[in-house]
């Protein structure tokens, strides 16, 4: 019998683009195998799984060109999955979930969301909600049928995407990073649900993830593309782990048992100044509903790493907002010391109206007083992108400060270097791969030179290698005496760098200091 | 956040909220073109009663129904102030400012713009907030035949504004972490412009990533071999939605009459 999915020098190029995405390929995969696929960024990974769902079309209008072939039960990709819809059946060959939960939601109520799938497959509509309600009950979402698609958390909203995507029975998963956004927790729930799934339908597994550790028990065997086209090692996971593990981890693929790196946490007792502090302060939404979080009191020192840790909805990323003064709080204080107000009075000027802004709170400051003093990176870098290129990226805040055009260009081509941008220095930020957004919107923060940085989930969908420079370039901030905030659920971060961390809980915050501070 | 707009704000079940989407949306249209015909005091007015009379039927609580119709205010009253104070003179005047004169007959047409903005709102107001957009959708899929592929994109797209407004604030609040705003009125509209910029970045990303989400789950592969999807939830007319379009037809019918027996009723066109 033939394989479930056979490729023969498979290859595909997209329409706008010179080079091929895949090219080459080999590659056969049983019935109910569970694959794990790795490759550098860039390797044609996602472009694979979109081919074996079918939604390349390599015809004379469609997104590509398409060479060798590609079949999934013995007929080419495109045609088998025209096939499953036609049947009637509502039995798909291959389900695809992909990596934003927000991007993937179809419907506004949880039930119609599963059932679209079920519909585009001409199921009758009598057998169509039994199906629904099975499958949400798979995934473990015992919510009602109408319950708002808007009002689910975003690992509650992959595993409904998970949920339309298993009521279609699928013989073949397709899953393209599907924990890559989420928190610990809705990353290894859905691990679970998955596992639990393969295991009651016996269907088969193609996975592309470079958090291995999460998934490396799940899976049975590991294909790893080169770069360039073909396949680079093929074989059991323990065999390729070993033999290419170096490789692979510098490619910036997550290893099991690979140590995080050093611990880097600061010696206690260096000299310490108090930069911010929050006095009282409650935040959360304005008006009706009470605020998230109440009560807080903390410090932030200079050459301090302060982890901001709790469950999602907690209001770590509003009190992030209110610490860098972008947001001012529903009540209490927050006040800048005089280490971090240096220079701002002879600067300030008074709006003509309103009352006159407190010199001393962050969120009353001009845009171009906070940025040279309180550095801000949001969790999804391309919020934060104005220019046109890299370099011009980097030069909009020291142009902001009123810098020579000389010290402007020092400063840009210095970050351009240490954060290895300059061969993209004349690249448009929004072409760049997620790993550089990341490093290019920390630069953008640097470049101002800021005594405090605020990150809301730096790591976060990071690949090893950027997730160590990022360790490394913190660490080094944290020694020049920039105090680092970061909002994280990162337990590896935490290890290697956090001397402080902030627990919110329950609409509270307790610290945790140092061991031997004051 | 939400806009809220699209949130159905139903607290009784009632024959009009319980209607057929289509049906709603047949009197909505139906009572804009039969207002449409006049500018008449006495038509639209008669209009505005027999709606506000017949709003407890919609099964609206209040405070949702106060909040949806306060935009409505907000544009009635400056269109009928306009008209009274720059529509076209006729009649004796009543107050003269400089190239302003309030007359009774510009009073008159002002009032009635005013009112017909109201008449042919209330309807739609109605509609929205007794109707979920996703029934709507399959209404006009299965009702009206309209294309699958437009209806189920449009409700998509309806779900991807909530998103969007969330991140608008985002980009707000991160333009200002890179130093930028805060000076004058001009820089204000390049910022907003700038915003607006990443904005449609990221909403044709979403969309890509949407589209692609929708055609794994079997979205458009029968189209094309003429084969049709079903739909999970089947929409068709009953009678009570006759009741309901018929409701529509004698209020239309009765304000027209009310405004031709009190001799305002003119045919715009004429």
């Amino acid at each position: 019998m033939a394989p479930l999915l056979r490729a023969r020098g498979w290859g595909w190029r997209w329409n706008a683009r010179r080079a091929h995405a895949v090219r080459g390929l080999d590659l056969d995969v049983e019935a109910g195998e569970r694959v794990l696929l790795l490759g550098a960024s860039g390797a044609g990974k996602s472009t694979l799984l979109t081919g074996v769902a079918g939604l390349l079309d390599g015809g004379p209008d469609g997104t590509g060109e398409e060479e060798g072939e590609l079949l999934v039960d013995g007929a080419p990709a495109q045609r088998a999955r025209q096939r499953a819809v036609e049947a009637g059946e509502g039995r798909a060959r291959t389900g695809l979930l992909l990596q934003d939960p927000q991007a993937q939601t179809v419907l506004a109520r949880v039930g119609d969301d599963v059932a679209f799938g079920l519909e585009n497959h001409a199921v009758p509509p009598e057998r169509i909600w039994p199906r629904v309600d099975d499958a949400l009950d798979d995934v473990g979402l015992r919510l009602p049928r109408d319950h708002p698609t808007a009002r689910l958390s975003g690992g509650q909203r992959q595993r409904l995407a998970l949920a339309g995507v298993l009521a279609l029975q699928p013989q073949l998963l397709l899953l393209d990073e599907p924990t890559a956004m989420l928190d610990p927790e809705g990353a290894t729930a859905l691990r679970d649900v998955v596992a639990e799934r393969l295991a009651a339908t016996g269907a088969g597994l193609l996975l592309v993830e470079h958090r291995v550790d999460l998934w490396v028990d799940l899976v049975d065997r590991v294909l790893v593309l080169a770069p360039g086209g073909g396949v680079l090692a093929d074989g059991s996971v323990g065999r390729v782990l070993a033999e290419r593990g170096d490789e692979l981890a510098a490619a910036g693929v997550w290893l099991p048992g690979r140590a995080a790196g050093p611990d880097r946490r600061a010696v206690p007792g260096a000299p310490e100044q108090v930069l911010l502090s929050l006095e009282g302060v409650a935040v959360g939404r304005r008006g009706p509903g009470s605020p998230v979080l109440t009560g807080v009191d903390a410090e932030v020192r200079s050459g301090s790493f302060t982890a901001l840790r709790g469950v999602n909805g907690a209001g770590k990323s509003t009190l992030a907002l209110a610490a860098a003064g972008l947001v001012p709080p529903v009540s209490g204080r927050v006040r800048a010391h005089p280490a971090l107000l240096a220079g701002l009075a002879a600067r300030r000027r008074r709006r003509p109206w309103g009352s006159p802004p407190v010199a001393d709170d962050p969120a009353g400051w001009a845009p171009r007083d906070l940025v040279s003093r309180v550095g801000s990176v949001f969790q999804d870098p391309r919020h934060q992108f104005v220019a046109q290129t890299v370099a011009e990226e980097l030069a909009v805040g020291p142009r902001r400060l009123g810098l020579a055009g000389a010290e402007v260009d020092a400063r840009v081509s210095e970050l351009l270097e240490r954060l290895r941008l300059d061969r993209l220095a004349r690249a448009n930020p929004f072409t760049l791969s997620g790993g550089e957004q990341r490093r290019l919107s920390v630069a953008t923060a640097l470049a101002t030179r800021p005594r405090l940085l605020v990150l809301d989930e730096p790591t976060f969908g990071q690949d090893a290698r950027t997730w160590a420079e990022l360790v490394d370039l913190l660490a080094g901030l944290r020694g020049t005496g920039t105090a680092v905030v970061a909002a994280t659920h990162d337990v590896d971060l935490c290890d290697a760098l956090a001397d402080t961390t902030w627990w919110v809980a329950d609409g509270r915050l307790r610290v945790e200091a140092p061991v031997g501070a004051p | 956040m939400s806009t809220g707009l699209l949130d159905p704000g139903v607290v009784r079940s009632t024959v009009l909220a319980r209607a057929n989407p289509v049906a709603k949306l047949a009197v909505a249209l139906l009572l804009a073109v039969v207002l449409l015909l006049s500018v008449d005091v006495v038509t639209a007015g008669t209009a505005v009663l027999l709606e506000l009379a017949l709003l407890p039927l919609a099964g609206l609580g209040v405070l949702g129904l106060l909040r949806r119709t306060a935009l409505l205010a907000v544009a009635a009253v400056p269109v009928a102030v306009f008209t009274a104070l720059l529509g076209a003179d006729s009649g004796p005047v009543l107050l003269a400012a400089g190239p302003v004169t309030v007359t009774a007959g510009s009073l008159q047409t002002g009032a009635a713009i005013g009112l017909r903005v109201v008449a042919i709102a209330l309807p739609g107001i109605v509609l929205l907030a007794t109707t979920d957009p996703t029934d709507l959708g399959d209404a006009l899929a299965q009702v009206c035949r309209l294309p699958a592929r437009f209806v189920l994109g449009a409700l998509a797209a309806f779900r991807v504004v909530d998103v969007l407004a969330e991140e608008w604030q985002q980009l707000g609040l991160a333009r200002r972490a890179r130093g930028l705003g805060g000076d004058g009125l001009l820089a204000g509209v390049r910022d907003v412009a700038g915003r607006v910029f990443v904005l449609l970045v990221i909403a044709v990303r979403r969309a890509a990533v949407l589209a692609t989400a929708m055609e794994a789950r079997g979205f458009g592969a029968g189209e094309r071999q003429g084969a049709d999807r079903t739909w999970a939830r089947p929409s068709r007319l009953r009678a009570s939605d006759a009741l309901v379009v018929a409701g529509g037809v004698l209020l239309a019918a009765t304000a027209t009459a009310a405004g031709v027996l009190a001799g305002t009723w003119q045919l715009l066109l004429t």
